[in-house]
């Protein structure tokens, strides 16, 4: 069995030899480059483009402008399609607009002969603006008199979820009570995949064909059809090795208009090559969100209500909407339990850059509003937090009604205390109490919740295909993309498990191309070994029966008493083999009689999902004068089912970990609330996490294997990035005794906190 | 356009090709020579993607005009290869301590540790934290990375 064992992954040697080919390596340098034009102002109209003096620049070939880009409004999240009309997604978006909501939006494109020329001629297009007056922030956004985006959305309000259960009013009557209330803010950050997105488009074969960094080819085929008002099929789009997406690249970006730019050149090559600026500004962010959240508690902490209410900044356009803040909102009626809960969460438009998925979707922001929150309690009632936790956390065996989800383990009581111990816990705690000083230490923890996949919000389908080659090896197909978390490796190793071949007689065909990739919805919602694993599991028993059939006829013995084992046809009565599975290959595949191309695919729907636990302890010294937080040790703990690969699973965890301290340590992108102009839309001036930044990062699991699932497993990808930033804010408050409840910690926000707090 | 004919060794053969006087480094590698292990991440020397080694140092070539490498030997990711097909040892390394996700800093961040194991001396954690971070890396978080520049470290100087 190759499942649970720590192989190397499959692409690797491409990987260490520069052998792997990524979008830009693949395209041909007869391409024209196209650059988009983008708006110099936050709000507003464009009221007339001037094209001339661009059009002048040696190189240039096309340029088009909003006037001439159709109107057709599409939706860019990428979620599964809905055929009802009412969980369809907003369709705000234009190939090019002339209605300008924030600050770089794409009000016409040049199309050159080269990147010189492209990048002059943008330049040189003179646009004329009407100018609006434009908000940034959430609230100020939803109040009355503040700016206007889009007109279908009065107060800039794209959606108000409601969430609750029990009656809160009748609950918080209780006498005896104790309220804690706080507020708890998260920056807008960014992906800041290596890689940028880029995408090329041609007509070859009379489809308009899409090379893409994407994660999700099939969904943005469907896009891209929609974008053109084109017939589906006539859209293929092709998805290489990407360098890195975490949710960035599970949006349509600039698919749609780059077709759309070749259709316009009668179908040549054109290349669409986003800068790093224009990846931090002009492609998704994560939604900032700002937490108010009020707890009504009994002197022994037991929860009675809980109310929260969010304000989610989506930046101009509808994206993944509020689909971020409302998945964190289950997390915040699900992780603490307690008799009566209330949520709103208000998903408002502002003229920032657009935000949709981002690693977490939703749940780092409410995993730092929330788990800051127990804290600040477990402090107002003199109580130790992780038995404020336990008290309240949600317990095994609950179900929830929505989607049918079960605790079936004590996950998360036993991340805890795997945690604890790995970072010796009780000992720092004790130690780190009372310092005084300007340098101190401290420790501090959250848990998190998570959910695998989106069943039943959405369909959850994946589709496989196997081939059988003549020498015993197999192809093996998935819609289900490898985006650097090692998928494809999974799926080889549960292939292999299914089938009885040797793991390295597995070839994934790592490329998806919708003419030829079976359907899948791809990487997303950490939903691929979990979802993928069905489809693996179901089309490999097809391809086993198929197999063993052929295996009846050849040897005469009863299909019950054979198996398929390391590449074997064996008798199973004896041990016996009978035949190798290549020889079983050749034979059907020539066969003068009856020849036979053994393949086998299906469709699996899948109709459950899991949650996902775990937890972060972190060690932090902070040095009060220079408001400046060491992070000195991380520990992760992980329950995400039985591990596929215990190696890749922990490479997995370090990177989430790492994006997570660069969420509560240094990241945010800043927008000049003079224009609206982003400010650090470069990886200079944007803080991300390099070498020097972080401790050694540990991950540790707890596998208890799900009983839902094929494979025993379920999201792993998204969950390390949750829980740190709390994490690092609650050692620093156990440190220096100061709550800050503002994203990123950096020097800029703990000045202002250290000085409110008197202790500078 | 100005052009200008550059001569110089790469990988090892003596090249020429006339390029763009504004050509980056990596443009030539890339478009001229077709090495795409030369990666474009930032092309403003921020992320390290495109880091080659150029008479034994690294550079971000991203940010290295073509027409500069005029009598230089270039050593890019492609050349780590023997020929048979044999990964040298800190390859194999990156793919032993699973190092590699995305792969797409993989060849920038070889490429230095090419250079680092070269100086023939034994660093610390922190030091080699240190002579690896001008790499940006989102997957990894740079737990592998440095466990496999430490350990190829450790191993050629233990033999």
């Amino acid at each position: 069995m190759v499942v649970g064992k720590s192989v190397a992954r499959i692409d690797a040697f491409d990987k260490v030899t520069g052998r792997a080919m990524y979008t830009d390596d693949l395209a041909d340098s007869r391409a024209y480059v196209a650059k988009v034009v983008r708006s110099t102002i936050a709000n507003g109209w464009v009221k007339s483009i001037d094209t001339s003096a661009a059009e002048k620049i040696p190189g240039v070939v096309k340029i088009l402008t909003c006037f001439d880009a159709p109107e057709t409004r599409f939706p860019t999240a990428g979620h599964p399609w809905s055929t009802d009309p009412h969980h369809q997604d907003v369709a705000d978006r234009q190939l090019l607009t002339a209605r300008v909501r924030y600050y770089g939006d794409d009000v016409a494109a040049v199309i050159a002969e080269n990147e010189v020329a492209a990048a002059q001629a943008a330049k040189a297009v003179k646009v004329e603006y009407e100018v609006y007056p434009f908000v940034l922030d959430a609230q100020e956004a939803m109040a009355d008199g503040a700016p206007q985006l889009h007109e279908e959305f009065p107060n800039n309000i794209l959606a108000h979820t409601k969430m609750g259960f029990g009656d809160v009013d009748a609950a918080i009557a209780e006498p005896g009570l104790i309220k804690f209330e706080g507020w708890y803010e998260t920056p807008v950050v960014q992906h800041c995949h290596i890689e940028n997105h880029i995408c090329y488009a041609e007509m070859q074969g009379g489809k308009i064909v899409v090379v893409s960094s994407t994660q999700i080819p099939h969904i943005v085929r469907r896009i891209v059809g929609q974008a053109l008002d084109w017939p589906w099929g006539k859209v293929r789009i092709i998805k290489p090795y990407i360098g890195g997406g975490f949710g960035n690249k599970q949006d349509a970006l600039y698919e749609p208009l780059v077709a759309w730019l070749s259709l316009q050149v009668g179908g040549r090559l054109v290349k669409l090559d986003m800068s790093r600026e224009e990846t931090f500004a002009n492609n998704r962010t994560r939604h900032a969100i700002r937490s108010h959240i009020t707890s009504y508690v009994r002197p022994d902490g037991t929860f009675v209500a809980r109310i929260l209410e969010a304000f989610s900044n989506q930046g101009a356009y509808a994206s993944h909407g509020h689909g971020i803040a409302a998945k964190g909102m289950s997390s915040f009626a699900q992780l603490y339990q307690c008799e009566a809960c209330r949520g709103d969460a208000y998903t408002v438009f502002t003229n920032i850059s657009v935000a949709g998925a981002m690693r977490g979707y939703g749940i780092p922001q409410a995993m730092f509003a929330g788990e800051s929150h127990i804290e600040d309690i477990a402090r107002g009632l003199n109580m130790d937090s992780m038995e404020l936790r336990r008290k309240n956390m949600i317990p095994v065996g609950y179900v929830n009604d929505f989607d049918k989800n079960e605790m079936y383990f004590d996950s998360l009581n036993q991340s805890i205390d795997k945690g604890m111990a790995a970072i010796d816990y009780k000992r720092k705690l004790a130690e780190y109490q009372n310092q005084t000083g300007p340098v101190r230490r401290g420790v501090g923890m959250a848990i998190f919740w998570y959910n695998t996949a989106v069943w039943p919000l959405s369909l959850e389908s994946s589709a496989c295909r196997m081939v059988l080659n003549q020498d015993g090896s197999v192809q093996l197909q998935l819609a289900e993309t490898e985006i650097g978390q090692g998928a494809d490796t999974a799926f080889a190793q549960m292939t292999a498990d299914v089938l009885g071949v040797p793991f390295e007689n597995i070839y994934v065909v790592s490329t998806q191309d919708t003419d030829v990739t079976p359907f899948g919805t791809a990487a997303y919602a950490s939903r691929q070994t979990y979802a993928g694993g069905f489809a693996v599991k179901q089309t490999g028993l097809l391809l086993r029966e198929k197999i063993l059939k052929h295996a009846r006829e050849l040897t005469r013995m009863a299909e019950f008493n054979l198996d398929i084992i390391d590449g074997n046809i064996v008798r199973t009565t004896d041990g016996r083999v009978m035949m190798s599975l290549g020889d079983l290959a050749t034979e059907v595949l020539y066969s003068l009689s009856h020849s036979e191309h053994i393949v086998a695919e299906s469709t699996y729907q899948i109709k459950s999902n899991a949650y996902s636990f775990g937890c972060c302890f972190a060690e932090v010294e902070v040095d009060i004068p220079l408001c400046k937080v060491t992070l000195l040790d991380v520990v992760n703990v992980h329950d995400c089912g039985s591990l596929i690969n215990p190696q890749l699973a922990e490479a997995q965890v370090h990177g989430g970990m790492s994006m997570g301290i660069g969420f509560g340590l240094s990241e945010q992108l800043l927008f000049d609330p003079k224009t609206g102009k982003p400010l650090n839309n470069n990886l200079l001036d944007y803080k991300m996490a390099t070498t020097m930044d972080h401790p050694d990062l540990k991950a540790l699991f707890i596998e208890n294997a799900e009983p839902t699932s094929a494979f025993g497993t379920k999201s792993l990808g998204e969950p390390p990035a949750c829980p740190v930033a709390p994490a690092i804010r609650n050692a620093v408050l156990q440190a220096t005794g100061v709550s800050v409840n503002k994203a990123p910690l950096n020097p800029h926000i703990l000045f202002e906190r250290f000085k409110e707090e008197g202790l500078i | 356009m100005q052009t200008q004919l550059v001569t110089c060794t790469i990988n090892g053969k003596l090249t020429q090709t006339v390029v763009d006087t504004r050509a980056s480094l990596t443009d030539m590698l890339r478009n001229d020579y077709r090495l795409t292990s030369v990666k474009k991440g930032c092309e403003v020397g921020e992320c390290g993607a495109c880091n080659v080694l150029i008479d034994g140092e690294c550079f971000n070539s991203c940010i290295y005009l073509a027409v500069w490498a005029e009598g230089k030997t270039i050593r890019t990711l492609e050349d780590l290869l023997g020929p048979n097909g044999e990964l040298s040892d800190i390859q194999q390394a990156f793919i032993d301590e699973a190092a590699v996700q995305c792969g797409f800093c993989t060849p920038g961040v070889i490429m230095t540790a090419v250079e680092i194991l070269g100086m023939g001396r034994r660093f610390t954690r922190d030091e080699l934290r240190k002579l690896l971070s001008g790499h940006l890396c989102r997957c990894t978080g740079y737990e592998n990375i440095v466990n496999a520049v430490e350990k190829t470290m450790n191993k050629r100087l233990d033999g």
